[in-house]
């Protein structure tokens, strides 16, 4: 039966083809954990945001997380990632085995001496463009202060054309509460990087109601 | 234009009176341009409308002829659906009449023989009287011997009255016998003739069905007008029954369309699109497009619906092998549908238990789950067969609405004949207007001209009360003159 469905359901789509090309709809989202110093702390508040993002994806999408560490341009960093199968029922079979891959990082996750936020941006662009999803998202869960060990180079531009980069849980150093202008140019230096590279870019600090952009 | 015309206003009253000059020079071509043109355009729009006219009126005649022809089509099918029940009602009713009038015969001959045998037997008249007489008169004989004779007819009198009275009292209780019996046979009697009136009179009502369905094909075969608004009527009135049930149907199978569509995804995917469109919707779509197509091809071959032509000419055997067929494929296609109801069902579970690990809770399973899983199976399973009928109000639908088109046709015709011929004449107006108009601009020089032609004796054209006052001078000098 499900030969004769896909046969009904082909002869459809060959009249639809003619159209055109149907545009990928599919979401790649890859989530960037910054495990550096204090922050570790909120590791917990990216816990529940990897959560709200499994529950949104749908079959057919892809989704990795990985860690900001001292050098993230590397598959190692990488925590989970899956494609999801097209059909739900495994899709959710998926994301179940998702989660409990975080679960296992979560409780086990240790501080790193350095952040290097470019390099995980430079590992998750190189995913999302090999997995050719329609929609391209990045979440960069950290503080976007980056600290680069000496003798890694980071300065160079980012290829980000289709991508959204959303900083997650910006949250303020001591030194932006004395100079706020440091947080501000934090984000827009970032902001400026991301456009410079073809991507759009957006923060988002109030996690209560987390409207993601998929 | 030079500022020495622009910049004061004898310069502006130079190209005044310039145009103005231009415009009286150029004023009879000018009036003829504007009076053709709008007259032009007003002939063009007249010719339109009546052309519009004539093209609906000959729609108007095209719908009443079809409408009559479909009328008389249906009419001829109710006459002859009519008749097949007048014969069926006879053949059930009076097919076994000749039994009925045989065991009616029987009874009445029953009943016939019973009387005869409840007739009463008079007893015999006695002759003792007369033996007695004769005894008395005899001459000669003593009192005793007589006397004896006498006592011996008495006692024998006696004994054959005893007798008698006997006799007739079994008489009697044979004939209360008879009488009896007949009771049943008359109940019986009256039962079968109860049954025969109940019968006539029901093909009575029956004949007068088939009376009016006559009445009313005869009417539309004399192509009366009654007839036609009547069907016109109808086919309105049935238009918007069939649209309305059509609507309902579309709700049915919009409900069909999400009990399928979400179970799909696991056959065809859950992210893929065709266009716009998901591929697991069109799929949905096209089963339950498919569904509906059994159904009409199963109405069409059950001679329902008279949609195909080809199928009502196809051979009785190959018909019933298509109604079969279809019915098999209809079935198959229901069961699925009862199926992937199922696996909505266990997906949406799937789904909430998924969600509630996402969240960090224990899923929890609803106590009467399988009260909705029935429901869904059921709704299924039911509403491809439901659809099925959608072909009877779907062939109402497609007749009536060549009805319907044609008076919409014939109202928008109707409108734009009209409009043109108000367009016309306005346009005509307007160039009446446009002439007026064109005076007023070049009214100085029209005045002018007036002037010099009254200086110069001409012929000046009088108009208003001049020319009342002209023509009434000429009037009472007419028959002066004709005196002189």
């Amino acid at each position: 039966m499900r030969k004769l469905i896909l046969g009904l359901t082909a002869a459809a789509s060959a009249v639809l083809a003619g159209c055109g090309q149907p545009p990928n709809r599919s979401t790649g989202v890859y989530m960037l954990i910054d495990t550096s110093g204090t922050y570790t702390k909120e590791i917990q508040e990216a816990q529940a945001i990897i959560n709200v993002i499994l529950a949104t994806l749908e079959p057919s999408d892809a989704f990795a997380v990985a860690r900001v560490d001292t050098a993230s341009f590397s598959e190692k960093d990488i925590v989970a990632k899956m494609q999801f199968d097209d059909r739900p029922s495994v899709a959710n079979q998926q994301k179940r085995q998702f989660k409990e891959d975080i679960d296992s990082f979560v409780g086990g996750v240790a501080p790193s001496s350095h952040t290097d936020i470019t390099g995980g941006v430079l590992q998750a662009s190189e995913f999302l463009m090999e997995k050719g999803s329609g929609r391209k998202v990045i979440f960069i869960f950290s503080d976007l202060q980056e600290d680069l060990p000496e003798g890694y180079v980071r300065d160079l531009p980012l290829d980000l054309r289709g991508v959204t980069v959303v900083a997650l849980n910006v949250t303020k150093l001591r030194t932006d509460n004395i100079d706020p202008r440091l947080y501000q140019g934090r984000i827009e230096d970032w902001r400026t990087r991301v456009e410079a590279g073809g991507g759009t870019f957006r923060v988002i600090n109030d996690l209560d109601g987390l409207a993601l952009p998929f | 234009m030079p500022d020495f015309l622009t910049g004061n206003m004898a310069g502006t009253a130079l190209v005044i009176a310039g145009g103005m000059t231009a415009l009286y020079l150029a004023r009879a071509p000018m009036r003829g341009v504007l009076t053709d043109t709008s007259s032009a355009l007003g002939s063009g729009l007249r010719f339109a409308s009546r052309s519009l006219l004539s093209l609906r009126k000959r729609l108007v005649d095209r719908n009443r002829e079809v409408l009559l022809s479909a009328g008389r089509e249906a009419a001829a099918r109710m006459v002859e659906r009519e008749y097949e029940r007048f014969s069926d009602k006879v053949h059930r009713d009076l097919g076994d009449y000749p039994a009925l009038h045989q065991s009616l015969a029987e009874r009445a001959g029953q009943l016939d023989e019973d009387y005869a045998k409840s007739a009463s037997q008079p007893p015999e008249p006695p002759g003792w009287a007369e033996a007695v007489e004769a005894v008395a008169q005899v001459p000669g004989t003593s009192e005793g011997v007589r006397s004896q004779v006498l006592e011996s007819i008495h006692s024998s009198f006696k004994k054959a009255g005893e007798e008698a009275g006997r006799a007739y009292r079994e008489d009697s209780r044979q004939r209360h016998k008879h009488l009896h019996d007949m009771a049943p046979h008359w109940r019986e009697s009256v039962k079968l003739l109860g049954q025969v009136k109940t019968r006539m009179e029901s093909l009575q009502a029956r004949a007068a069905s088939v009376d009016e369905q006559m009445t009313r094909f005869e009417s539309i075969h004399q192509d009366t007008d009654e007839a036609a608004i009547k069907l016109q009527s109808s086919a309105l009135v049935q238009f918007f029954t069939a649209g309305l049930v059509l609507l309902i149907a579309a709700g049915g199978a919009v409900v069909n369309f999400h009990l399928i569509a979400r179970p799909m995804s696991e056959m065809v995917g859950g992210n893929t699109y065709i266009g716009t469109f998901k591929t697991a919707d069109i799929a949905a779509l096209v089963i339950i497009l498919v569904e509906l197509s059994m159904g009409l091809f199963l109405m069409e071959c059950l001679r329902i619906t008279s949609l195909f032509p080809v199928v009502a000419s196809l051979a009785d055997k190959t018909r019933q092998r298509l109604a079969i067929v279809s019915f098999a494929l209809l079935l198959s296609l229901a069961s699925v549908e009862a199926g992937l109801a199922y696996m909505r069902e266990l997906l949406l579970q799937d789904e909430l238990a998924t969600a509630a690990v996402l969240r960090g809770e224990a899923s929890q399973g609803a106590a009467f789950l399988w009260i909705t899983t029935a429901a869904q199976m059921g709704m299924g399973f039911i509403l491809p067969f439901a659809l099925t009928f959608v072909a009877i109000p779907l062939e109402t639908f497609i007749h009536s609405m060549r009805a319907v088109l044609g008076w919409s046709a014939s109202g928008v015709l109707m409108v734009t004949a009209f409009t043109f011929r108000v367009a016309a004449r306005l346009f005509e107006e307007a160039g009446k207007v446009a002439v007026q108009l064109y005076d007023v601009a070049i009214f100085a020089p029209l005045w002018i001209e007036g002037r010099v032609k009254a200086l110069r004796g001409d012929d000046l054209e009088v108009v208003g009360a001049r020319r009342v006052l002209k023509d009434a001078e000429s009037r009472l000098k007419g028959p002066a003159a004709e005196a002189a």
